[in-house]
């Protein structure tokens, strides 16, 4: 295959940055869209130029390092994908892509299309987790849980970090990242001691970040590769509404 | 998830050796707790859950509107003797108009608080994505956004005229000082289409801002997890309210009630 590609180039982050055409030929449809880059920045290296940056690190599509807006889509139009498990049969021979970083205040570009996703990690640190006394490992059943709880807190928590939803927003929310991960604790036993003030504090750390608010578009559960439902939205508003009641 | 080691002009080294990329200098902020005064409505949810409560008042209003304004269809008098009730309820313990004036009060703080709410969530999302995107293509139907925040507008635009025209009858051609059915007949008249058309247009967005709206406050309340069938009851009564808002208008414009 050969492709016409539009990337971001931005040297720094407080550089300006600009799209950058790039042909690159002789593409194999069955490599990934990583793969299509790598062979970019190889070619990019050998003519002296600076290569493209981009994160990636499993490529397996379960860390969430990965992730540019492709063709005005978060993680390109395959559903349910990450960048590194999108393949390029999925694009046509001969077309053009436009491939851009992650854009919101909160996540600066380092450099290209490498964003910095600290903001998700203070968010995280702000409530995203429970106390318990560490030591030996609990029993496997020694706190029974619901099935159907056990079922819907493990889809939240199958949420990657990856930033796509924040990138799909178009207000820049980072309310189902938020959501899912309040959610994820929120129905487990484990998680109720902490429920209420996690919640708030979990949401006032995004809104002190520079996230926007969400206008329940739901564009960010199309893009994410998780598929992290909506609901969770609604489980962190009634959570942080409850906690601000008391 | 992504974390750059970050100190002043230092590479940051990541798991995998040295990135090449300068590191930015974290910026630690600090939230303000929801739960000091003025916390909560500063909040992003705090907004947002006022813009849910005021937007179900305001349904609840156009309800209510909408079955009044459909006495029409019972008759002139009907309708007036309606428009007269709203204004003595209550009578004789409260004097002349006081529960409609307080019921026009809360209306107007509803409009109001659900303005500012918009407003300043419009403004939170702007500075959250200060540089566009070249190319952006919505995978979720995107007419939501443009639709309650350009609909809105055109809403507010209709209601100023609303009210010039059937409420003080500053621009309609029966003036202040006429029965309320003859203003609606006179206002709507076959030789005024252009309002009939205004109107349409602007109860059309209503219903579209509606769609999403009724919804929408479900899952800000939290409510909308357990009930599944949510968005197409909202759609549906968007549907009954904007038929219920229609029907009046085009039956005096093409003059089945005259
Ligand atoms: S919710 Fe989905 S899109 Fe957002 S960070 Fe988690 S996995 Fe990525
Ligand atoms: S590189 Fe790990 S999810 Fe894509």
């Amino acid at each position: 295959m050969n492709l016409t590609l539009k990337v971001w180039r931005q040297s720094g982050p407080s550089a300006p940055g600009k799209m950058a055409t790039y042909r690159v030929e002789d593409v194999s449809p069955d490599m990934s869209f990583l793969e299509m880059l790598d062979v970019l920045n190889e070619r990019l290296i050998l003519s002296g130029d600076d290569p493209v940056a981009f994160d990636h690190d499993c490529r397996e599509g379960i860390c969430g390092m990965c992730g540019m807006v492709i063709n005005g889509v978060a993680h390109g139009e395959q559903r349910a994908t990450t960048t590194c498990q999108l393949h390029m049969r999925h694009f046509e021979d001969g077309a053009t892509i436009t491939i851009e970083p992650w854009r919101a205040a909160p996540f600066p570009v380092v450099k290209d299309l490498v964003v910095d996703r600290s903001a998700f990690d203070r968010i995280i640190q702000a409530g995203g987790f429970v106390s318990v006394p560490a030591g030996s490992a609990p029993d496997a059943h020694s706190i029974p849980v619901r099935k159907e709880d056990a079922d819907d807190a493990f889809d939240a928590a199958t949420c990657i970090g990856c930033g796509a939803c924040v990138a799909a927003c178009p207000n820049g929310s980072a309310s189902l990242f938020t959501a899912a991960k309040i959610t994820h604790l929120s129905l487990l036993p484990q998680g109720q001691p902490e429920r209420l003030t996690r919640a708030k504090a979990m949401v006032d750390q995004m809104d002190a970040e520079g996230f926007g608010g969400c206008t329940n578009t739901g564009e960010c559960t199309a893009v994410c590769p998780k598929g992290i439902p909506l609901d969770t939205i609604a489980q962190m508003n009634s959570d942080y509404l409850k906690a601000n009641a008391k | 998830m992504a974390g750059y080691l970050a100190s002043e002009d230092v590479t940051a080294t990541i798991e995998r050796g040295a990135a090449t990329a300068p590191v930015l200098k974290p910026t630690p902020k600090k939230p303000t707790p929801s739960g000091k005064r003025g916390g909560f409505l500063r909040s992003s949810n705090g907004k947002k859950a006022v813009m849910a409560v005021t937007g179900a008042a305001m349904v609840l209003f156009l309800i209510l509107h909408m079955l009044g304004n459909l006495k029409i269809f019972l008759g002139k008098d009907s309708f007036n003797e309606y428009a007269e009730a709203l204004r003595t309820l209550l009578e004789p313990l409260a004097p002349y108009r006081t529960v409609l004036t307080i019921l026009e009060a809360g209306l107007v703080v509803a409009v109001v608080l659900h303005m500012w709410a918009a407003i300043s969530l419009a403004r939170r999302a702007h500075h959250a994505r200060p540089v566009k995107y070249v190319a952006k293509k919505s995978q979720a139907k995107g007419y939501t956004t443009h639709i309650m925040r350009w609909g809105g507008l055109t809403i507010v635009l209709f209601l100023v005229w609303h009210l010039l025209d059937l409420s003080f009858g500053v621009v309609n051609p029966k003036g202040y000082d006429s029965a309320p059915a003859d203003r609606m007949i006179a206002g709507f008249d076959l030789s005024r289409w252009w309002v009939t058309l205004f109107y349409v247009v602007a109860v059309v967005m209503v219903g579209l801002h509606l769609r999403h709206g009724i919804w929408s406050m479900f899952q800000t309340l939290g409510w909308a997890t357990r009930f599944k069938a949510l968005r197409p009851v909202a759609a549906l009564v968007s549907a009954v309210l904007v038929i219920g808002f229609l029907a009046p208008p085009l039956a005096v414009t093409f003059g089945v009630i005259k």
